[in-house]
């Protein structure tokens, strides 16, 4: 029987969402597990969000220290270890904290290690098989990972099914057990992103432009199909780190969150963190000029075509309307 | 300050369609093209900005097989100083932890003030970097998206969060960074650059160079393995149009009106 911890991520003593897809995602990976759900922070959040999954679980694991109020991978790595049991598997979210905290807890841990999991088809001598993706979503692959002396694994956000199990559990607090908690990395402080010129989330229409607009340019060309329409221009990231748009119109992750009516998707391969930023499922266009693009796996419709020939000649049959 | 950048060669997913090769096994990788990591581009950028501030040297290190060799001359052409290769056919297979093992042999071997990676490679694990520094018992900080040196002993780095937030951290030297795009705009390299470094001498270091356990890494050490690649089904969601570009266009125009995206 497979013991697994999860690692709960919260905001102001809220559990991410991530808190029921956990329980998905473990019974895939042994149905007959017992799941521990872990949580770390400080004061009144900490007993809020611990109280709030006896609801989901039935161990809560909290650990609070003033060290702990905000979320240091290094400071929380060092009270998992201190607290888990080095055997078991360890879930956490492949975001921006997972990513920090999880590769150094494996080794700590002396265990195995594998990176945004989008899928667990079960444990056979020892060795979990998983999903993930690799270049970008183009392909997948299945991994076999030796959990037996333990294994820190990342899911990705949103890849399980939340389920909302009743389980009516326990608090334990093992805040006596985190150990030092003094790191040689030291949180100062959360700067806000920019704000722009346009909002993006405000718009019913995103022409949205990637890396298959090829040039500065080329922008224009967007710029003029999304007039027509009377939509905004939003990108991907790569158009952003090129400079050619400003920060503020970028979708996805460590973007901007957009709930559009319909989601104009040019040249963009459709990554998981350009897609995690659009939301409430708008009607998703989709045009790239590679078939196997993984865009067209979420799209509702897909073009296979040049975007620098098609957007003009559509902006064009829009006008004529 | 001497720093140790990290740098893989591998397949470009902008230049290619990848197909499975005939056992399902593996990428076809006859006709791949391939090319530095992208965001390992962006942390020699970086390297090299700080250097040019407070002096020093930059490294770029990779295991892989004599063809990685060109992606050390290309990072030595926009600018760093010196270039290793790690190689040995012990090191095939090796898993995250196993690639982290090699290079802290390297580590060891110099006297670095900083250590680089990029935030993550092909695979998008995201994992070498973090479990480099745990095994070197030094600080880290992920996805950062800028660094300022402050003195001998710390720097300041922001790591890009959620939203684009920036999370800012002081750090103690030495430590490991994995470095996200957008940091800085690396600098163009040219084929005059290429040709200037053409000739270099990169030395190569096997295990027994680097004081490893041939064990403890490659297929052997590797606690992680891939077993197959899939492609999953192709437009299992998207209705695909196709005819000529007029009929494409009006049968568009129909859908998008229909879901309210045009007046
Ligand atoms: C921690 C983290 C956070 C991230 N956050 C974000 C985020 O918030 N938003 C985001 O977008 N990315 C984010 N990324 C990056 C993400 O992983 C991808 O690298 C990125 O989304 C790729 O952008 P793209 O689709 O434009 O480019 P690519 O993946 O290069 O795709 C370009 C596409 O254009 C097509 N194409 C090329 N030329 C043409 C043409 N002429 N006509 C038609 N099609 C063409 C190609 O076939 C390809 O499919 C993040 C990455 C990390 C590690
Ligand atoms: N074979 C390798 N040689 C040198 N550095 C590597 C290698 N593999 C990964 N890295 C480094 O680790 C970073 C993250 O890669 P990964 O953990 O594989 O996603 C890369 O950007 C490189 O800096």
């Amino acid at each position: 029987m497979t013991q697994i911890f999860v690692y709960v991520t919260h905001v102001a003593g809220v559990a991410d969402d991530i808190a029921s897809e956990y329980i998905t995602a473990a019974k895939k990976i042994d149905p007959a597990a017992t799941v521990t759900a872990v949580v770390t922070g400080s004061g009144a959040d900490l007993d809020k969000v611990a109280d709030s999954l006896t609801s989901k679980y039935a161990e809560v694991i909290k650990i609070g220290n003033e060290a702990l109020a905000y979320p240091n991978a290094e400071v929380v790595r060092k009270a998992l270890c201190n607290v888990l049991d080095k055997s078991a598997v360890v879930l956490a979210p492949h975001n921006t904290f997972g990513m920090d905290m999880c590769p150094g807890l494996s080794i700590k841990m002396d265990s195995a290690f594998a990176a945004d999991a989008v899928d667990f088809e079960g444990v056979a001598d020892g060795k979990l098989k998983l999903v993930r993706q690799e270049l970008g979503g183009a392909v997948s692959t299945h991994v076999a990972c030796d959990i037996s002396n333990g294994a820190v694994i990342t899911i990705r956000p949103g890849a399980f099914a939340p389920i909302d199990a009743a389980a009516g559990g326990k608090v334990t607090d093992k805040s006596g057990e985190a150990g030092d908690l003094t790191a040689k990395r030291r949180f100062l402080e959360v700067v806000q992103a920019e704000v722009g010129d346009v909002d993006i989330t405000k718009s019913d229409v995103l022409v949205s432009v990637g890396r298959g607009i090829q040039e500065q340019e080329n922008i224009e060309i967007a710029q003029e199909l999304a007039e027509a329409m009377g939509a905004v221009v939003s990108c991907s990231r790569p158009i952003v780190d090129a400079k050619w748009l400003e920060k503020s119109r970028q979708v996805g992750t460590s973007g901007k969150t957009v709930k559009p009516k319909v989601y104009m998707a040019m040249g963009i391969s459709g990554s998981f963190q350009h897609m995690g930023g659009v939301k409430g499922n708008p009607y998703i266009v989709a045009v790239n000029k590679n078939p196997k693009a993984p865009i067209f796996q979420v799209a509702d419709v897909g073009i296979v075509t040049d975007i620098l020939e098609f957007m003009p000649a559509l902006t064009e049959a829009i006008k004529e309307m | 300050m001497e720093i140790l950048v990290c740098v893989k060669r591998v397949p470009d997913t902008a230049e290619n369609e990848f197909q499975l090769n005939s056992a399902g096994n593996d990428l076809d990788r006859d006709d791949l093209v391939y090319s530095v990591n992208e965001w390992d581009n962006y942390a020699v950028e970086e390297a090299i900005q700080i250097v040019d501030k407070v002096g020093g040297n930059v490294t770029v290190v990779t295991v892989g097989d004599s063809e990685s060799e060109e992606v050390l001359r290309r990072e030595m052409a926009m600018g760093a100083n010196n270039g290793i290769l790690l190689s040995d056919d012990a090191f095939e297979g090796s898993d995250g932890k196993g690639i982290a093992t090699i290079l802290k042999g390297e580590v060891l071997k110099g006297k670095y003030d900083l250590i680089l990676t990029g935030a993550q490679a092909d695979a998008a694990a995201g994992q070498v970097g973090g479990m480099l520094a745990a095994m070197l018992d030094l600080p880290y900080a992920s996805l950062v998206n800028k660094i300022e040196v402050e003195s001998d002993t710390t720097i300041k780095v922001g790591r890009e969060i959620e939203g684009g937030n920036q999370e800012m951290n002081e750090v103690d030297l030495p430590c490991v960074l994995s470095i996200q795009t957008g940091i800085n705009e690396p600098r163009y390299v040219g084929i005059r650059g290429i040709r200037k470094v053409a000739q270099v001498e990169i030395p190569v270091k096997d295990a027994a160079a680097l004081g490893i356990d041939p064990s403890s890494v490659g297929d052997a050490g590797a606690k992680v393995k891939r077993v197959d690649y899939f492609v999953p089904e192709l437009g299992a969601g998207a209705e695909m149009l196709e005819g000529s570009t007029d009929e494409i266009i009006a049968q568009l125009i129909e859908r998008i009106k229909s879901k309210g995206g045009l007046a």
